[in-house]
Order: structure tokens, then C-alpha cells, then sequence
């Protein structure tokens, strides 16, 4: 019988296996940044432990850092010292790290691609659930936890059980006004936010196979929203021309050598899925969650759900605790809801095809009066990018805020953050309670829809924007 | 890590669903570069209301289960990012034990590493525990790890639980999970040397 993509890459990374199935399961590439690891190289240290492999190991501060003038620091004393511990964690134990004011700096999802740390047929983890996003390079990328960051640190091994899997198809061709982010957040609506747990998600089909690398990072980030630790989008021609020449890609014969075997990747034709499921593009409009989960959406053109419709009496609850959060009514048209801020950025979407499409979109347009928006690009090179095609200007003139990278809003752990009651259009990943600020409530929508909301001031169709 | 052996407490009826590692412990506290203080934090926005003051109707603020250490709630609890700080706060609270129907893959690795034990059992358990939790005139349970079963404290027949048996023998002897791996530190290098050979390019050049 054939294999998944998902199978052969497991196979090819199981160092031992015990009776009971667990695996121990060799990790290719391991990111780091200052929130998840403080606690790991402390548990090292306590043990005596070294880095087994600090030059599969690379390190940036992400989460914590400011996206206003770098030159002057950071300003909260426990994130400084937060990043500087990340900063002497890596200096102590030989680990590379791209600091605060390295133009490589940025969001870690956003800059191991970017360098061609990610490549095809590797593990590859963080500590950070958004690691599936590496999933678009045919790498089996997962999020995992402090303690499993010190057993990777010190053993360059992870244990494991084997998922399931699950192959999800996405056949037709999108409509216009719709991208990658759409597909995932129809996605996730259809199977919900427990639908991938326990398995590896493969997402396949002609919609998948004809988007660009970033749109395929969009969808393999949201997998966790699924419920799945891990996304995978077979390799292709467009996987490895992204990779070519990057600086951490492998070069020369070693490059011919691990193309030819990149090629042998893909699921073969009979290879057998736990889970199969397909979605007709034709069915997905843009997408806009209402609620607070990022399984509570609806097309654009929807209206707010009715608590009262819920399948169940815990969903219920659930319906009508995120509508008192929310501040919204069942039965509101989303395109009349009127939003305060916008956020574009994450790991989600703050790559330079995200703020070409705004670009595309905003120019010669305005923000409307009462919205603040802001772009936060996810990488010290895609801002650099970006202001080499002049799209910070266009930003500017229509009143966009152009920060430095990083996490920024996406969960408000720098400044960056909501106010109670203010309601955002975003183009991250999560609409939990409190996820932006304590008390914001958060829409999240796709780039193209939140240039959209900025310019009219409320929950827009952008095929709607003249 | 201390073992997990049986664990005798009170314990909290909290049936809500998807309840996310951001409610369980928001992105603020994270800033931490230690595992110990958090459980101040748990639940932050459920347990107090904008000015700090206690919310008196959450189920953690009651006198009953002010010092729970078990905790019932319902499907995918956990669901959201990798913190291991979610796991650290329920900790630090108190609470070693939770039950529920179903729980997130990430939350549930990091819950064990931390000798913490999940609990999953179908819904209508999951219910009838909460029930009694909320009824029982003292709602103390017991949960025996090593035969498997929960003791209820309305004294009916204990419920039987599934663990997967490695994880069953780490939290029973308390075993670190990095020194097992270390004894078997030769088959990583043999590992490491095939690789070397086969997919040389794996070997990164520092860029």
C-alpha cells in the first residue's frame, strides 16, 4: 500500500520506537523564541544539560518586542528582560539568534522559510502552536510545549505518538475577492475547532496546488485552529523555486540531491487517509468570524447566528456567552457592523503577498475617520521588501500606522493591544476572549477584507470596494 | 518530577466547551521566565471582573471549590496555543486532575510533562461527575491512578478511566522524560551518522 506525504516523513525520522507505539522521533530544525523557552534552557541548566544541536537550532525574539522605533528599546521591564534572556540563553549555549535590531528579525513562522531554515520532508518544531505554518513546505511542523522545547534542546528528539490523518481537498477555483484565508476559515467553520485533533492534516487539491507558497502558509497555519498540531501541502515546483538560493538552503550538488529526493514526497496515488473530506470552491465567499472561536463564521454577506438555532444546549451557552462578549445581536447583518481598529499582520498573513494585495486594494484611498489601522509586516526583509516596491507609501498616503515586525496584536503581548470594547477587524488567527487586549473583541478576516474594513469603517465585502 | 500516585480533593464543576489556553492563562502573564506564581492568574477574566474584584458566581470563587484540585469541564478544554503556562497556572492554582469529554493535543502532551493527569471520559460521565460535584454534600473524589478508577463521593461504583500505559508508568514513578531519552543517546548518534550520509543536506551551513 502506498504512503502519505505524512507517513514517509515520519517513517524517515523515527530513531527508536517502544513497545506501546511511542516513537522517538528525530527533530531536523528547532526555532526558539523568548516566551516558550526561558524556562527550557533554565531546566538545562539545572541539569547540567548542553544544546545538543545548536546549529539546528535558531533563536528570535518575536512575541515581546515593539513594532514602534526599535532604537528605543523595550520600555516594560518584564519583556526586556524577557528577551534578554533569550538573548544570554542563546550567547550561553551557541544557539544563532536574529536579534531586535537584525533586518532578519521577525515573526518565527515568517522567517524560517524566509532563510531556508524550513524545508521539505524535515521536522520541524517550536515552541509556539502557529509552527504548522512550515507544514507549506511539505515538512512535518508542529507546536509543542516548555518541556518538550528542553527535551528537543537537549536530545534533538521529541516523543511521540503517531496522529491520524486526514486529507482535505479543496477542488473548483475560488471566487474573486477570495484567497487563502478564506479557504482555511471555511475550513475550519466546516469541521470545526476540535475537527483535526489527533490528526496530521494534508491539504490538497487544484485550489491548493494553484496557490502561491504564502497562501499555502496561511492555510497550514490555521491547522491548529482545526484542532490539528500539524498541516502538510505537498511539494512542488513552487516549493522549491520559493527555497532556491535562500541562505540557509542547501547549495549546489547537496541542492540537486535534495530536490530529487523532495520529488519523492508526495502521497502516493493509493495511499489510504483515516479521514478524507472535500470542499467545492465554488461555496466559499470571504469569510468573518462573529464570535470567539475561530470555528464561528460566516460569509460576508451573512448575518450574526441565533443562539436559539444552536445543535446543542452546551453550544448554546457557548453562542450566547461569545454574542455578550462580542456586544452583537443575533440576526445583524455582518457588513453593518462598524469596527474601531485593523490589525494586518501575523503569522498568518504579514508575508509581502499580503501587503501587495492591500497595497493593490488601499491605493489611492483612504482609512476611514474613525478607524486606526495599522500593518505590522512580518519580517525585518518583508518590510524591507515592501518599501523597495514602495508600498509603504501607498500605506502612508491612505493613513495606514507602518510598524517594525513582530507579533504585534495578533496577541498583544507588546504594546500593541485593544482597548475593552474595541472591535477589530484582523488578519491574525485567533478571536479568543481577551486574545488582543482585554476586553477587544476581534473579527478575523482575510488581508483583502481588512483593507476593505479600514477604508469603509465596517465589516465590508471587498468585491464591494470600487 | 513528583509522582502521581492517587489524588484525594475537591472537585470543581466548570462545563463549559473549547475553553482556550488564552482563558485559561492570557498572552500578559506570559512574560514570566519562570513556571511558579501563575495560578493567581488562571481563569483571569472569568474569576475577577475590571477592577480585580472576584466575580462571586464563578465556580472557583465559591467557598466549595475555592481549593479544588480536580477539575470537570467540558469538550477540546485546552484547544489554542502550545503555553505551557496553561498547564503551570492550573498547577499552581491547585488543580492536578481534570476531566472532560475531550481535550486539545498540545495542552494535553504539556499537562503530563508536568505530572498533571487528564482525565477522558464520555460526556454523560463527564456530566454525572459534575452533577454529583455540584450536589454531594462534601464533593471530595479520589482518583486512584494505578487501578484507574475515580471514587465518588456519593459512595456509587467508582468510574473506570483509560491511559495510555507509558504515560500511566512516568506519573506513577514521577519520571523525567529527558533522562529516559538520554539512555538511548547511542541510537540518536547512529541516527545522526545514517542522516549525515543520507541527507547531507540536512546539515545546515550557518547563513
Amino acid at each position: 500500500m502506498g504512503r502519505t506525504l505524512f507517513e514517509k516523513i515520519w517513517d524517515s525520522h523515527v530513531v527508536d520506537q517502544q513497545p506501546d507505539g511511542t516513537c522517538l522521533l528525530y527533530i531536523d530544525r528547532h526555532l526558539v523564541h523568548e516566551v516558550t523557552s526561558p524556562q527550557a534552557f533554565e531546566g538545562l541548566r539545572v541539569s547540567g544539560r548542553k544544546v545538543r544541536r545548536p546549529d539546528l537550532t535558531l533563536a528570535v525574539p518575536d512575541h515581546n518586542v515593539p513594532t514602534t522605533d526599535r532604537r528605543l528599546g523595550i520600555a516594560d521591564p518584564v519583556s526586556r528582560l524577557q528577551v534578554e534572556t533569550l538573548e544570554r540563553n542563546c550567547r550561553e549555549f551557541g544557539i544563532e539568534l536574529f536579534g531586535m535590531n537584525d533586518v532578519r528579525q521577525g515573526i518565527v513562522h515568517v522567517i524560517g522559510p524566509e532563510q531556508g531554515f524550513t524545508l521539505p520532508g524535515t521536522t520541524i518544531v517550536c515552541g509556539d502552536s502557529h509552527t504548522s505554518t512550515h507544514g507549506a513546505f511539505g515538512a512535518l511542523a508542529f507546536g509543542i510545549g516548555t518541556s518538550e522545547v528542553e527535551h528537543v534542546l537537549a536530545t534533538q528528539t521529541l516523543l511521540q505518538k503517531k496522529p491520524k490523518t486526514m486529507r482535505i481537498r479543496v477542488e473548483g477555483e475560488l471566487h474573486e475577492g477570495c484567497t487563502a484565508k478564506d479557504v482555511i476559515l471555511a475550513i475550519i467553520g466546516t469541521i470545526g475547532t476540535a475537527g483535526g485533533t489527533g490528526h496530521v492534516i494534508e491539504y490538497a487539491g487544484s485550489v491548493v496546488r494553484s496557490l502561491s507558497m504564502e497562501g499555502r502558509m496561511t492555510i497550514c497555519n490555521m491547522s491548529i485552529e482545526a484542532g490539528a498540531r500539524a498541516g502538510l501541502v505537498a511539494p512542488d515546483e513552487k516549493t522549491f523555486a520559493y527555497l532556491k538560493g535562500r541562505p540557509k538552503a542547501p547549495k549546489g550538488a547537496a541542492w540537486e540531491a535534495a530536490v530529487a529526493y523532495w520529488r519523492t514526497l508526495p502521497s502516493d496515488p493509493d495511499a489510504v487517509f483515516d479521514r478524507e473530506i472535500v470542499l467545492d470552491a465554488a461555496t466559499i465567499e470571504p469569510q468573518v468570524t462573529w464570535g470567539t472561536s475561530p470555528q464561528d463564521v460566516v460569509p460576508i454577506g451573512g448575518r450574526v447566528p441565533d443562539p436559539k438555532d444552536a445543535p446543542t444546549p452546551e453550544r448554546r451557552a457557548a453562542m450566547e456567552r461569545a454574542l455578550a462578549y462580542m456586544g452583537l445581536e443575533p440576526g445583524t447583518p455582518m457588513e453593518s457592523i462598524k469596527i474601531d481598529k485593523v490589525f494586518i499582520g501575523s503569522c498568518t498573513n504579514a508575508r509581502i503577498e499580503d501587503l501587495r494585495l492591500v497595497a493593490k486594494l488601499v491605493k489611492g484611498k483612504k482609512v476611514a475617520p474613525h478607524v486606526q489601522a495599522m500593518i505590522v509586516p512580518g519580517s525585518g526583509l518583508v518590510k524591507h521588501q515592501a518599501e523597495e516596491e514602495g508600498l509603504h507609501e501607498i500605506f502612508i498616503e491612505a493613513g495606514f500606522e507602518w510598524r517594525e515586525a513582530g507579533c504585534s496584536m495578533c496577541l498583544g503581548m507588546n504594546p500593541d493591544q485593544l482597548k475593552p470594547g474595541e472591535r477589530c477587524a484582523s488578519t491574525s488567527n485567533r478571536n479568543f476572549e481577551g486574545r488582543q487586549g482585554k476586553g477587544g473583541r476581534t473579527h478575523l478576516l482575510s488581508p483583502a477584507m481588512a483593507a476593505a474594513a479600514a477604508i469603509t469603517g465596517r465589516l465590508t465585502d471587498v468585491r464591494r470596494l470600487s | 518530577m513528583q509522582p502521581f500516585t492517587t489524588l484525594r480533593g475537591t472537585a470543581a464543576p466548570f462545563l463549559a466547551i473549547n475553553v482556550d489556553t488564552d482563558q485559561i492563562i492570557p498572552a500578559r502573564h506570559l512574560k514570566t521566565i519562570r513556571r511558579t506564581g501563575l495560578g493567581v492568574a488562571l481563569f483571569e477574566a472569568l474569576r475577577y471582573d475590571e477592577q480585580g474584584r472576584e466575580r462571586p458566581d464563578f465556580v472557583l470563587n465559591q467557598p466549595r471549590w475555592r481549593n479544588a484540585k480536580i477539575l470537570i469541564t467540558g469538550e477540546n478544554f485546552g484547544c489554542g496555543s502550545s503555553r505551557e503556562h496553561a498547564p503551570w497556572a492550573l498547577l499552581d492554582f491547585g488543580i492536578r486532575c481534570v476531566i472532560a469529554p475531550s481535550f486539545a493535543d498540545i495542552f494535553y502532551n504539556n499537562a503530563f510533562k508536568n505530572g498533571m493527569l487528564l482525565i477522558t471520559l464520555p460526556k454523560e460521565q463527564v456530566e454525572l461527575l459534575a452533577k454529583e460535584a455540584e450536589t454531594a454534600a462534601d464533593p471530595t473524589f479520589e482518583i486512584d491512578l494505578e487501578a484507574q478508577e475515580i471514587r465518588r463521593p456519593t459512595g456509587n461504583a467508582p468510574i473506570r478511566f483509560d491511559i495510555d500505559p507509558f504515560k500511566k508508568h512516568c506519573l506513577l514513578n514521577g519520571l523525567d522524560d529527558i533522562g529516559l531519552t538520554m539512555e538511548r543517546v547511542d541510537k540518536i548518534a547512529a541516527f545522526e551518522a545514517k542522516r549525515r550520509v543520507e541527507m547531507p543536506w540536512l546539515e545546515p551551513a550557518r547563513g
